[in-house]
């Protein structure tokens, strides 16, 4: 109860409540960040990477939000996400037979409510602009076009899920073929990756709920933690990459010190992670800074020609939270994915029997 | 060094490491570990346990199989697992548990042999379930401790499985897990965690010794040599058990120098058994 009631006290009064201190306005004394014995900027911390700032700016929108504009949509959101997030009433009908058509965590029969939800309430701020883009380059805040051969992938006969795919909006309606196996189901209804690319990289909001990161770091490793599935990626510090033989579903990560700036570069990904319909020939390179006592730059910068004609580069703002984690143990109580497959299997025999009887 | 008075201080090393072996085993041994810059023992690093325990915490000889049916002059693998031959078969260990037999109340005695009998479908480690403490710790895979000054962090290779050491007693833990919730004090040279708030669902080892939700693992992680830390968990649950009792075991740095943690998500390589009959088309299974 006390958590329902903090939610609603929390969601009712965020957009009171802006992010100032995240990162400094121009022109601003430049920050000097806490430092570990070793000298090197000190990352360490719980990040919640909880954004309303999209990764692709909408079609029609400008690039940088004033704060009125900023405060007026997260107004909006925090009014809609009070109540969604209002405690459902016991003497409410049972949805219709089959779901009431509606899609989304909480469409059909009912699922989530907001209580459970946690897709962000502010536009991410960079350099005090508030942004509607994570994209930065292209400036027009848009990923690359596919390259024709990553189409032509993306229009093959089988499509396997990718490292980007979002909580499903709907299992059931999905095209014929999405529920045959349990490879065809996205990573996180596997409980391999979380959902959105939040354990990355690039490591991304999920706009749904479980954004939290935990950075610990020694001079010879820096280690990533991903609330979701409980992915802890282990950057190697001043090493080689492993040969190509070796893959990993995170891809692997070492690190350097481009003066204060913490320079991840990660290759060598699976051809399951896929993300975006990327190969795995994929090479991201992240750029951590720490801005501010409560936040990191987040800067990432994607290659793969045999997906998109350029690289292209993101940024956000990562704000530290006094949060703590729970553990994530996602496959352990998965009934989903048996049951998605099982549905899938009834509702094949049930239309068999249909047509048999005609 | 005259070959006589050489002779005579072996014999006196000789004699000396004699009569400290025995408490060579019980004690921490008087080493002074390396220091984070902090002035903690630094534990950083990739380690692993050496030894049978994941098969059997106790004392056991070599048996055919972890899963056995009566053959006509005693057991032999079951059905399942004949094809496996000695890759199947249960290497002998000397046990890791002071002192002896595991002390079971009658019930619990009677579960863990339940266990046994349907080890196929009940060690959770057959479903790359996350394994819980202390079994994290000497399943045959290595794990990594992240320790600065102010986190320590453990990463499991097997099954990606990740603990958080809170330097802070957080309070009691809200909801019951996998891998409970730890709480991290230095004494001397001593990293001792305590951890509480576990659910039911976990193992020991592959011989069906299990635990409660009433479980609370005291773990103590104390260097004593460059490359080897030794590992103590007390086990106390009032639920299964009549009295706390204690497993020791030393854990030894990977020395190869590209070691490193690597994927073992194991989620994966069990689709096919917990999800392969709901396949539109089942393979032969």
């Amino acid at each position: 109860m006390n958590r329902l009631v903090r939610m609603a006290v929390i969601s009712v009064f965020t957009f009171t409540i802006t992010v100032t201190a995240q990162a400094p306005k121009p022109g601003a004394k430049p920050y000097s960040p806490p430092r570990t014995p070793d000298g090197r900027p000190n990352l360490q911390g719980t990040y919640d990477l909880a954004t309303l700032t999209p990764l692709e700016r909408p079609a029609g929108t400008k690039a940088i939000l004033t704060e009125d504009e900023a405060a007026k949509l997260e107004r909006q959101v925090a009014v809609q996400n009070e109540v969604r997030g209002r405690p459902i009433t016991g003497e409410r009908s049972a949805p219709p037979k089959g779901g009431d058509g509606s899609t989304g965590a909480a469409g059909g029969v009912g699922g989530y409510n907001n209580f459970w939800l946690d897709a962000g309430s502010e536009y991410t701020i960079v350099n005090g602009e508030r942004r509607t883009s994570l994209v930065i380059d292209p400036p027009d805040g848009r990923v690359p076009a596919l390259t024709p051969e990553a189409r032509q992938r993306a229009l093959a006969r089988i499509v396997r899920p990718t490292s980007d795919t979002t909580e499903s909006r709907d299992p059931g309606l999905e095209p014929a073929g999405s529920y045959d196996d349990p490879e065809r189901r996205p990573l996180g209804e596997r409980c391999l990756l979380g959902f959105g690319s939040t354990s990355g990289p690039p490591a991304l909001p999920n706009y749904f709920y479980n954004n939290l990161h935990q950075i610990v770091q020694t001079k010879d490793t820096v280690m990533i933690l991903t609330e979701m599935v409980h992915d802890a990626r282990i950057v190697r510090m001043n090493a080689e990459h492993l040969p190509k033989t070796i893959r990993k579903w995170m891809g692997d990560s070492i690190g350097r010190w481009e003066g204060d700036t913490l320079v991840v570069d990660t290759t060598n990904f699976t051809d399951k992670t896929r993300f975006r319909g990327a190969t795995e020939d994929m090479h991201v390179v992240e750029r951590f800074t720490r801005v501010a006592p409560n936040a990191l730059l987040y800067r990432f910068t994607i290659d793969d020609p045999g997906t998109w004609a350029r690289p292209w580069t993101g940024e956000y703002t990562w704000v530290a939270t006094d949060k703590p984690i729970y553990e994530y143990a996602c496959h352990e109580s998965n009934y989903a994915l048996e049951n998605i497959l099982r549905g899938a299997r009834r509702r094949e025999a049930d239309e068999a029997a249909q047509k048999n009887k005609k | 060094m005259s070959s006589r008075i050489y002779r005579f201080v072996l014999a006196a090393v000789l004699v000396a490491l004699w009569t400290l072996a025995p408490v060579a085993q019980t004690q921490a041994p008087a080493y002074r570990a390396p220091r984070t810059p902090d002035g903690k023992p630094d534990l950083n690093g990739i380690w692993q346990a050496l030894n049978e325990a994941n098969y059997d915490i106790e004392m056991h000889m070599a048996r055919p199989a972890l899963a056995v049916r009566p053959g006509p002059y005693g057991p032999v693998p079951a059905t399942p697992l004949l094809r496996l031959g000695a890759v199947g078969a249960v290497p002998p260990g000397m046990g890791v548990v002071e002192g002896g037999p595991l002390p079971y109340k009658p019930d619990a005695l009677a579960k863990r042999k339940q266990n046994q009998e349907n080890w196929l479908d009940a060690d959770p480690e057959i479903k790359c379930y996350l394994p819980g403490v202390p079994r994290a710790t000497y399943m045959p895979y290595p794990f990594q401790i992240i320790q600065s000054a102010s986190a320590i962090f453990f990463a499991y290779q097997y099954a990606g499985a990740v603990r958080n050491l809170y330097l802070k007693d957080p309070g009691e833990p809200p909801i019951d897990s996998w891998m409970g919730q730890s709480t991290a004090r230095w004494e001397g040279e001593t990293l001792v965690v305590d951890v509480r708030g576990f659910n039911d669902q976990t193992w020991f080892d592959r011989s069906g010794n299990f635990h409660s939700d009433k479980l609370r693992v005291v773990e103590r992680y104390t260097r004593a040599s460059p490359d080897v830390m030794l590992y103590e968990a007390t086990i106390e649950d009032p639920e299964v058990f009549t009295r706390p009792w204690k497993m020791s075991m030393p854990l030894y740095r990977r020395q190869e120098k590209n070691a490193q943690l690597m994927d073992f998500k194991c989620v994966e390589f069990v689709e096919e058994l917990m999800y392969g009959q709901w396949r539109k088309k089942p393979l032969e299974r």
